[in-house]
């Protein structure tokens, strides 16, 4: 018999683990799913076209404006109302990657114009097309300034895939719940879930503030 | 033959506020025109509409051939034809010294990698700074961005250069640096316009001198009428400058 530890049975260990790996899935949909979207919202956002710009923002201001846990109630609860046949993983992953996307947008836009208008003309001056003008000259540059927040980011992502315990997707805090019911000690077994966040976000924002130290004092 | 560059009743404003009203000139090939007046005299808008960074409202331009004040302008080929410096040298700065010369004639031009570094050699040397060819501007002085900048337009091998106050932000050393490869330019012939405060250096190099008033060409002449200027307000603009 394997002894329990902190006080949670091996059983119940073996599922938080689950659902700590459910935890990490769903952030890397929000983060890579939400980025390739969120890149293409802050190519929108920048656009010439007035109705793709008007569109990017009101999709980015959409989503800002209104609470996760409502945009999954109405993926997960709305949609089959329609006949769409929506299952809690996947409402919980077109809901991050929606979420991520306008978050994602709006940090790379900012780090697109903080590019100086001058580069772009420097490269529009030397007859380089505009999708080369993005690419050898001012996407390399926006990235220096986008790691750091966008690293940054990643640790909202993280927590905000708990949201995805009330529409039924078995992660961490769906878990927790489910022990919680069978053992009744939310304290202890509630502060082990946030320790487990903790590690899982915690070196994310460590990443985060030493990328930008580093890329500030490369920049000086 | 026909000019490389051609302004006719050239109007631009930004919003209300009037800032070409009509300007007409024309720059030869082989000539060397100095564009002068106060902040705000429009010498600077004029530059950039011959490349289309602005846009006119009125009027015609024509660059090497091209009609830049056509909407539907090819601009990648006019801009293939016009080589420009700027006051803040705008290299890019995560690239190396040779990266920012070869970026254009490599993407747009298809030139290949060995043609592509030997063209870097061959401007870099017209600049004297061939050792400079793997550094990173920041490891660069202000006179020698410039002249990588410099450089990075002769890279294109363009008919006419424009230079919009390319030593304002330079030390008087640096200035002359600088100027000296202006000069070297225009000795082998290069097409040029050239907005500058630089009035001595206006009275050394160019053919042709036009003091912008307003909007308007106000006086125009040989480099002489920095020495013999007709007008009041040219007068007490010389006055201040020389």
């Amino acid at each position: 018999m394997i002894p329990s530890l902190l006080g949670i049975s091996p059983a119940h260990w073996a599922a938080l683990l689950a659902g700590l790996k459910w935890t990490v899935f769903l952030s890397a949909v929000g983060f890579l799913a939400g980025g390739l979207v969120g890149f293409a919202v802050a190519l929108s956002r920048i656009s010439d076209s007035l109705i793709i710009r008007g569109l990017a923002a009101v999709y980015v201001n959409l989503i800002q404006g209104t609470p996760l846990l409502v945009l999954m109630f109405v993926l997960y609860f709305g949609l089959p109302v329609f006949g769409f046949d929506m299952p809690p993983l996947a409402a919980a992953c077109i809901a991050m990657t929606l979420f991520s996307a306008a978050y994602l947008g709006e940090i790379w836009r900012g780090c697109l114009q903080s590019v100086p208008r001058t580069q772009w003309e420097a490269a529009d001056c030397l007859a380089l097309a505009r999708w080369e003008r993005m690419l050898l000259v001012i996407l390399p540059q926006a990235l220096r300034i986008a790691v750091p927040p966008t690293v940054g980011f990643m640790v909202q992502i993280v927590k905000n895939t708990s949201v995805a315990s009330v529409i039924g997707m078995a992660e961490m805090t769906y878990i927790g719940k489910l022990i919680n019911n069978a053992t009744f000690q939310p304290f202890r077994i509630y502060l082990i879930i946030a320790g487990l966040y903790f590690l899982l976000c915690y070196p994310l924002s460590w990443l985060s503030r030493r990328l930008e130290r580093k890329l500030n004092v490369a920049h000086r | 033959m026909s000019p490389i560059v051609s302004f006719r009743d050239v109007h631009k404003s930004f919003g209300a506020v009037p800032v070409l009203k009509g300007l007409s000139f024309e720059v030869q090939k082989g000539e060397v025109v100095a564009l002068i007046g106060r902040s705000g005299s429009g010498k600077s808008t004029a530059l950039r509409c011959v490349d289309r960074l602005e846009t006119v409202d009125k009027g015609e331009i024509i660059v090497c051939g091209h009609r830049v004040s056509d909407p539907k302008i090819e601009l990648r080929k006019l801009r293939q034809d016009v080589g420009i410096v700027f006051q803040s040298y705008n290299l890019f700065p995560h690239l190396t010294v040779e990266q920012n010369i070869t970026l254009a004639p490599r993407w747009v031009k298809k030139a290949d990698k060995a043609s592509a570094r030997a063209l870097a050699q061959e401007v870099l040397a017209q600049v004297g700074l061939s050792e400079k060819i793997d550094a990173y501007p920041e490891q660069l002085s202000g006179g020698q961005q410039q002249r990588v900048a410099i450089a990075r337009s002769l890279a294109m091998r363009p008919q006419v250069m424009l230079f919009d106050e390319v030593t304002s932000a330079l030390d008087p050393q640096l200035t002359e640096e600088v100027l000296k490869v202006i000069e070297e330019l225009a000795r082998q012939g290069m097409t040029m316009l050239l907005v500058t405060h630089e009035m001595a250096f206006a009275a050394r190099i160019a053919d042709r001198v036009i003091f912008m008033h307003e909007g308007l060409i106000h006086e125009t002449g040989s480099r002489d009428i920095l020495r013999n200027p007709n007008t009041p307000e040219l007068k007490s603009f010389v006055g201040v400058g020389l």
